[in-house]
């Protein structure tokens, strides 16, 4: 005999099931390489899951990705430039281009400043020390290139590091 | 070994226990008695630093055994290779190698090289010359006995036993083992070289190249295999070719190119790469009579790794710091010194999601510094999260898997791509007018990754192209930018341009971003449409030793790919990692260059020889065959030679940097660093996530009910824990899975550490960095933190 059941749990259904989209993606943890869906509505994504189809997991995921919903929408998240000035005590909220500017010449200050063209045995080096990189693992393959190709293809930075040292 | 992989990739480790289910035995061997443990078929413990031991013991058991699969190691590997007369072992030296300089504490190593010619090598193919390797490697290892292991390693030697009839049967023509491992082996001062001993064992029993066998290295960030293949790491430019260095002498690119004359196979077409990713970097400004560009590329001047950078930077002699999405205040080794040198820095760029250890340094450190001292000019730059960007993650199997874009990220977060193409922009603009020679390099530097048209779905207009990007990275003709449909199409002579040589093939046409394919394909277990395995979509490497000899299949239960006769080519399940029309009968010319100088059965092609290194004439900084050391912290002597410890680790002797010598009193324990499945490294990616915080929310000390009694400490009671670098408390979590190794009669204590928690997060707690030495692998340059000793105390700080 079947079960009684409310008109509510018939009328209940994941919220995955009135989504406008469903995008597929990669987990960002660890480097099984978990296939995902990012199911969004109005603009907003409101659920990550497996992907059923990868070959990979097969739909499942594991604590982490299962929660990957929250690591992107979450109200702790940073979502303006934050700044702080020399032996200042507090964060200041800066706009994007603003930071993008100085930042910039930052690095050109720097570079320009302790940038080495010849070692004193005479041997062409074109580098920097004073500059270091460090970062990308968990970053996208293209992202890492242009990493690599500007800062030292382009800037002269040799310390250019990430979690794959680590 | 190496790895928890039940905890730490749950979801990979869901095919083991698959294969367990149809008759497959587990077997863990670690300090710890985890998930994995639990549900292996075979837990065998082993102390923390002894793992060279124990694989040395494995192959002196198949060698005296006589259970190495002898027609593929005779036509596989080297082992018949016969060494130079002036090599001397470490067995007959106190455990040092031939040609060792204790000035500079480094290796020459001119004398383990082959006999006779690079290209044509003396060999014995009966393995009776005492200076082949196949005799080497029996004289080197023949002390590595069951008896020694359990005395080193703590390993029962029954258990041990069981490991060996294990492998063993599980090897040869019908079956295949494989061996995972994860920072468990790399974060010791001498990872590479566990991870050689388990290549020797591989290859002795006929487990690499074929189906089922192999290493697998089971990394831990989404694509730090990408990180590592792009690269952003000091010592490498795209591809694993080498980073121009003083020290190497390549004040030229012909200079640099000869590399490519002493490495034959098919490291041979060193020339082409280089030549094509100078051509994909400064464009038409790269031309043959200014080295395509090449002084533009700065040179090494010593080690600019992160570990020595972050020395430097304690010492103030680096002043701008770029981090992406990483967080060394509490994840990099000597996280108190790393906090320090952040100090030191003039400006320092964070991007992330969350705000990190690493950007509140200046306020949270639990130094208590005074904002009003510090000088740092500090940036937090808000970055996009997954589904809020495109792009490809590389995973720990070589493949690629594009991500679309699903949402704008919030407010003024970007993806690091539209920072570093933006920042780009803006730099070459604040050079533009600039005729320095040295400033050339960043003005050629082709910058055009702007889609033609933005997608009008999204706020965000001015987001670059990582299609775009992923196209240079596959390479293209420079005349007309058609796409090459990989990398055999690359040419050195300026007409191609091609990124990053090894990922060519990923985007070969317009709309073929096979990186972006989910398709499965029924009857083929490897699913060769499923993304794009580097190199060519091969997704096994090596696999030519997956046929005989002759190019048959070593067994039919065992069939990946094989020799059509018929055809006149290669075939399988997979990409052909060979020559596809070169017979397996084909003889090696005694002359020319590159695979003309390999055989039609020599299946390493990135070697020079074409053979499986059993022994490695070169490569290695710290000896041709791995040896057993004790870690730089021990409380042990080593039990094998009067060489304590790697003679060629770096170590840091500074006095914000203190080592214990071996056998310290005032340090007594071992103590290993771990994760947990509900953290994530240094807890930025999971510390702000109220599901996760939860499920795991506090750091806390492992040990054993024998410690515990023996300090008078229960479950959940507060304790310290320390070493000379510094000293954090935490709970003590009492529990059977760390158990005490008997050595001598005496108990040697471990203590496990997660080093999740920091100071920022819904959940807080102390850092097991702050522990950690700077110390680095010589080949690899990685800390060592799997390994050291520590003291223990009933109590809190203060």
């Amino acid at each position: 005999m079947a079960q009684p059941v409310s008109r509510e749990s018939i009328e209940k259904e994941p919220r995955t099931r009135r989504a406008d989209k469903a995008v597929a993606s990669v987990c960002p943890y660890c480097a099984v390489g978990c296939s995902q869906l990012v199911y969004v509505r109005d603009k907003r994504i409101i659920d990550i899951e497996g992907n059923p189809a990868s070959p990979i997991n097969e739909g499942t995921l594991c604590p982490k990705g299962a929660s990957t919903f929250q690591y992107v929408v979450n109200p702790n998240r940073v979502t303006t430039v934050r700044y702080r000035a020399p032996y200042s005590d507090h964060w200041e909220d800066r706009p994007l281009e603003w930071a993008m500017d100085r930042i910039a010449t930052l690095i050109k200050e720097t570079r320009d400043a302790t940038f080495v063209e010849r070692t004193a045995e005479g041997k062409l080096v074109n580098q920097t020390t004073a500059i270091a990189t460090l970062g990308g693992a968990t970053m996208d393959i293209e992202e890492n290139y242009l990493i690599k190709k500007l800062f030292s293809g382009g800037l002269g930075v040799v310390s250019i590091e990430n979690q794959a040292r680590i | 070994m190496g790895s928890n992989m039940a905890e730490n990739h749950p979801v990979g480790y869901r095919w083991p226990m698959k294969a367990r289910e149809k008759g497959a035995t587990i077997i863990h061997v670690d300090p710890r008695f985890t998930r994995t443990s639990a549900t292996a078929n075979l837990y065998v413990p082993i102390r923390s630093g002894s793992d060279i031991a124990f694989l040395g013991g494995l192959i002196n058991y198949v060698l005296t055994h006589d259970q190495w699969f002898k027609e593929y190691v005779l036509a596989y590997t080297n082992a018949s290779t016969i060494v130079s007369g002036d090599y001397v072992d470490a067995e007959d030296n106190g455990g040092l190698f031939s040609g060792y300089d204790p000035q500079s504490g480094s290796y020459d190593n001119a004398s383990w090289s082959y006999a006779g010619p690079p290209h044509g090598p003396a060999r014995d193919e009966t393995l009776q010359h005492p200076r082949c390797v196949f005799q080497i490697l029996k004289r080197h290892y023949a002390r590595y006995t069951p008896e020694m292991v359990e005395r080193v390693c703590g390993s029962p030697k029954e258990l041990f036993l069981q490991v060996a009839e294990v492998l063993t049967k599980n090897s040869g023509r019908e079956r295949t083992s494989a061996i995972c491992y994860a920072v468990g082996w790399t974060q010791q001062s001498y990872g590479a070289q566990i991870i050689r001993a388990a290549g020797i064992l591989q290859l002795l029993l006929g487990n690499i190249g074929r189906p089922g066998g192999g290493i697998m290295a089971l990394r831990g960030h989404a694509s730090i295999q990408g990180s590592t293949d792009v690269p952003t790491l000091f010592d490498l430019l795209p591809g694993y070719l080498p980073h121009p260095a003083v020290i190497r002498g390549d004040d030229t690119l012909e200079q640099y190119m000869r590399e490519s004359l002493v490495r034959g196979g098919y490291w041979s077409n060193l020339p082409k790469f280089v030549v094509s990713l100078l051509r994909a970097w400064y464009g038409d400004e790269a031309r043959k009579e200014n080295e395509y560009g090449y002084q533009w590329i700065p040179k090494l001047t010593g080690d600019h790794s992160h570990v020595s950078t972050s020395a430097a930077m304690a010492d103030g002699k680096v002043k701008g710091f770029v981090v992406f999405g990483q967080n060394p205040a509490n994840g990099s080794p000597h996280a108190g010194l790393q906090r320090k040198a952040l100090t030191q820095l003039d400006w320092m760029v964070a991007l992330d999601l969350y705000e990190t250890e690493t950007a509140a340094f200046w306020y949270a450190a639990p130094e208590g510094w005074k904002p009003a001292d510090i000088k740092t000019e500090v940036f937090l730059v808000p970055t996009a999260g997954p589904g809020e960007k495109e792009g490809t993650f590389t995973n720990t199997q070589r493949l690629l898997q594009y991500h679309d874009k699903a949402v704008d990220p919030p407010g003024d977060a970007r993806s690091d791509l539209w920072f570093l193409y933006h920042l780009g922009r803006r730099l070459k603009e604040l050079y533009l007018e600039s005729a320095n020679p040295h400033d050339q390099g960043l003005r050629n530097l082709t910058w055009d990754y702007l889609p033609e048209r933005p997608d009008p779905e999204y706020r965000i207009q001015d987001e670059p192209s990582a299609e775009k990007v992923l196209m240079e990275v596959n390479g293209y003709t420079v005349a007309d930018h058609e796409r090459i449909p990989g990398f055999e199409r690359l040419k050195d002579d300026g007409s191609t341009a091609c990124g990053v040589w090894i990922y060519s093939g990923v985007f070969p046409a317009p709309g073929q971003n096979l990186a972006r394919r989910r398709n499965r394909t029924p009857g083929n277990y490897v699913d060769p449409e499923w993304g794009f395995a580097w190199p060519g979509n091969r997704r096994i490497l090596y696999n030519r030793a997956s046929a005989d000899p002759a190019g048959k299949p070593w067994s039919e239960r065992k069939k990946y790919v094989w020799w059509d006769a018929g055809a006149g080519s290669w075939t399988g399940l997979d990409v052909p990692d060979f020559p596809l029309g070169k017979a397996p009968d084909t003889p090696a010319k005694g002359q020319g260059t590159g695979m003309d100088l390999h055989s039609g059965s020599d299946p390493f092609t990135l070697k020079a020889d074409g053979r499986g290194w059993l022994f490695a004439p070169s490569g290695l900084k710290d000896g041709p065959l791995p040896t057993h050391y004790e870690p730089l912290e021990s409380p042990l002597s080593n039990d094998l030679y009067p060489r304590q410890d790697s003679p060629v680790a770096k170590r840091f002797r500074r006095t914000d940097n203190p080592i214990s010598p071996p056998g310290d009193p005032q340090y007594p324990y071992i103590v290993t660093t771990y994760r947990v499945t509900e953290q994530y490294t240094s807890g930025s990616m999971s510390r702000w996530n109220s599901w996760l915080s939860e499920l795991m929310p506090e750091m806390f000390a492992e040990i054993s009910p024998e410690l515990a009694a023996e300090k008078g400490i229960e479950n959940l009671d507060w304790v310290v824990v320390s070493t000379p670098r510094n000293q954090i408390e935490c709970k003590a979590l009492v529990t059977r899975r760390v158990r005490p190794f008997r050595h001598n009669g005496n108990l040697i204590h471990e203590v496990g550490l997660p080093y999740h928690w920091g100071y920022k997060g819904l959940v807080t707690g102390a850092m097991a960095n702050d522990l950690v030495a700077l110390s680095e692998e010589p080949n690899v340059y990685i800390q060592e933190d799997k390994a050291l000793t520590c003291n223990l105390r009933k109590g809190r700080l203060r």
